[in-house]
């Protein structure tokens, strides 16, 4: 059965990404945790650009209301590393249901250029409030707030095999949710919407309200990127809020496959490692970009797993 | 300074960024008019144009004037050459896609800015303005230059603007855009009038470019502005209305001006960024547009 078959796959991902644990060396471990997080934020904008089809350019704003919703309250309040991180998931989905109330009023080009001007609406609110967020600069959070109290076991969140185990975790929950999110009725809806949205329209589904979860849960998966990033890392700045980082999930899921579930995370991993790479010979990165986003929507609209869907594996979700 | 003095030095600070602006927004707005395609690339032609404007600047060997009049001539020439280049061997193939050509177009973006980190370098360079003239007014002297830009701003909007409802170029333009596939029919080569107008879009931010770099330097980043603020002109004025195109390049212009004199320049952008999200969302059409067809 084809579900069975990709059901096995995303088992078998996961049971890989938890030997590398073991077996990579540590600048490669290191990086790895922190791809498998921008994996999350990849999924996330994957959700609503690949299967509604809904093409934001504001995203960053939900990956960093979730990364200051959760780094301000450890900074100013003092709160503990989980609650931060409830919070920040909280910020988030209060964020994603108010842009997708006025948002998804607009549809193709206008809803793009509202969900950037959102965004960076969002971006200099940060700047502007400097004196809590320290604008463009950022800030560490403590290392005190970072160390977990689980049922009496110390979790310390800035040791490399926890953050790592955290990542993975996080990653799991979110590759599943994706899976299940996609292979269930809703995930048919939002398709359907994305293929046609006046035909769903008229068979009685009610587009604006199912638009109006994705963007919800989209946003809030973003966000727990964003807080998860906060708090494994030690570190929340302005930039993260920057036009860059609602570019960059986009990036992701088109070099990996938008309507696929693991595109986005393959996508950001081949990303990062192109930027390291390329980095390591020159400056000019941002080239790379310029000309592989001009490539692929060229010449792979579907991505790597997009294509590979389309001439080899049908069953691939 | 009193109050009544500082407002004028306010509004003709707003002017001059009004002008430049609407130069830019006209580029945007014929593209989106004619095209149907938003291009996120604009800023970036107008931060080609104003390096351009260095170099033939230097070029010209110190002359401030002939250095001028040669970044006037070959500024917008090089930038219309790119723009035409990225549209037949981009945009063309991708069928004008909205969505794909958005996606493209910050590629193009990423591509122009890094050319100019790597060729030009990180610094913020002066060019030298073409004269000094200062005008002296009763309460602060003003510069003769920036009275210039308005002026030229202002001429070059008319001849646009002349251009587009007494030539038969104009003409065509306007074909194309109430009714594509009409026009075809009636054998306008709308496929060349795309390269055209792309082309003519970009070089209108080059020229404004030329035009603003004598007061703002030379600079990889300063595409950014721009583009937000053409964004916001051509959605208060309604997508591809000349007329609202101008009427909001004045309101944001001298609002951004007077803002930013008396309150933070951060608070100013915050705001107008907002007006304009929600404008797009209660009012699609824009504030001077009408429905689209």
């Amino acid at each position: 059965m084809s579900g069975a078959k990709a059901i096995s796959l995303h088992v078998a991902v996961i049971i890989l990404l938890f030997a590398l644990n073991f077996l990579l060396p540590e600048y490669h471990h290191g990086v790895l945790a922190r791809v498998m997080v921008f994996a999350v934020f990849a999924m996330g904008y994957a959700l609503l650009f690949g299967y509604a089809g809904l093409l934001s350019l504001g995203h960053s704003m939900f990956f960093a209301a979730g990364m200051y919703g959760a780094a301000l309250p450890v900074l100013h309040l003092g709160w503990s590393a989980p609650l931060a991180f409830v919070a920040g998931i909280a910020a988030g989905t209060a964020l994603s249901l108010l842009i997708a109330l006025l948002a998804l009023r607009t549809t193709g080009v206008a809803f793009m250029i509202v969900t950037m001007m959102f965004a960076q609406v969002f971006y200099l609110a940060i700047i502007y409030f400097s004196p809590w967020t320290r604008g463009d600069e950022g800030f560490a959070l403590d290392r005190q707030a970072r160390i977990v109290d689980l049922g009496g076991n110390l979790v310390d969140l800035t040791n490399p095999t926890a953050r790592y185990m955290i990542a993975l975790l996080l990653f799991t929950i979110a590759l599943f949710t994706m899976l299940r999110v996609v292979t269930s009725p809703f995930g048919r809806v939002l398709v359907a919407i994305r293929e046609n949205e006046e035909r769903t329209r008229m068979l009685g589904y009610n587009t604006f309200a199912n638009k109006l979860v994705a963007v919800v849960v989209s946003g809030t998966v973003c966000a727990a990127a964003g807080a998860a990033y906060a708090l494994l890392f030690g570190f929340a700045g302005a930039g993260f809020a920057s036009v860059q980082y609602s570019i960059l999930p986009l990036l992701w899921s088109l070099l990996g496959g938008a309507a696929t579930t693991l595109g986005p995370a393959l996508g950001a991993l081949f990303m990062y490692y192109l930027v390291d790479i390329t980095s390591g010979y020159t400056s000019a990165y941002l080239l790379f970009v310029g000309i592989l986003l001009m490539l692929l929507v060229l010449f792979f609209p579907k991505g790597i797993l997009g294509t590979a869907r389309d001439r080899w594996a049908r069953w691939l979700p | 300074m009193s109050f009544g003095p500082h407002l004028l030095l306010a509004c003709l600070e707003g002017l001059v960024t009004a002008a430049v602006l609407s130069l830019t927004a006209l580029g945007l707005s014929l593209v989106f008019g004619v095209m149907r395609i938003v291009n996120v690339a604009h800023g970036e032609f107008f931060m080609l144009g104003a390096v351009l404007a260095w170099w033939a600047a230097s070029l010209a060997g110190g002359d401030p004037v002939i250095g001028f009049l040669l970044a006037l001539v070959i500024s917008p020439l090089i930038v219309g050459a790119i723009a035409l280049l990225s549209e037949r061997l981009v945009l063309r193939r991708l069928h004008y896609n909205p969505e794909a050509t958005i996606v493209a177009t910050i590629g193009l973006l990423y591509i122009l800015q890094q050319a100019a980190l790597s060729l030009y370098g990180p610094e913020a360079r002066p060019v030298p303005a073409p004269f000094n003239v200062r005008i002296v007014l009763p309460w602060f002297g003003y510069s003769g230059y920036k009275l210039f830009v308005i002026a030229a701003s202002a001429s070059l909007l008319v001849a646009t603007w002349l251009v587009l409802t007494r030539t038969r170029i104009g003409l065509v333009m306007r074909a194309t855009q109430y009714d594509r596939e009409t026009a075809q029919a009636f054998g306008i080569p709308v496929d060349r009038v795309y390269g055209g107008v792309f082309a003519l879009g970009a070089m209108l931010a080059a020229v404004a470019a030329v035009l603003i770099v004598p007061i703002q330097q030379a600079h990889y980043l300063m595409g950014r502005d721009p583009l937000l603020l053409s964004f916001i002109v051509v959605i208060i004025g309604g997508l591809g209305s000349l007329r609202g195109t101008l009427i909001a390049a004045l309101l944001i212009g001298l609002s951004d001006g007077v803002i930013s004199m008396f309150f933070s320049p951060t608070l100013a952008k915050m705001i107008a960024t907002l007006a304009v999200a929600l404008v797009l969302v209660f009012r699609p059409q824009g504030l001077f547009g009408t429905a689209q067809r």
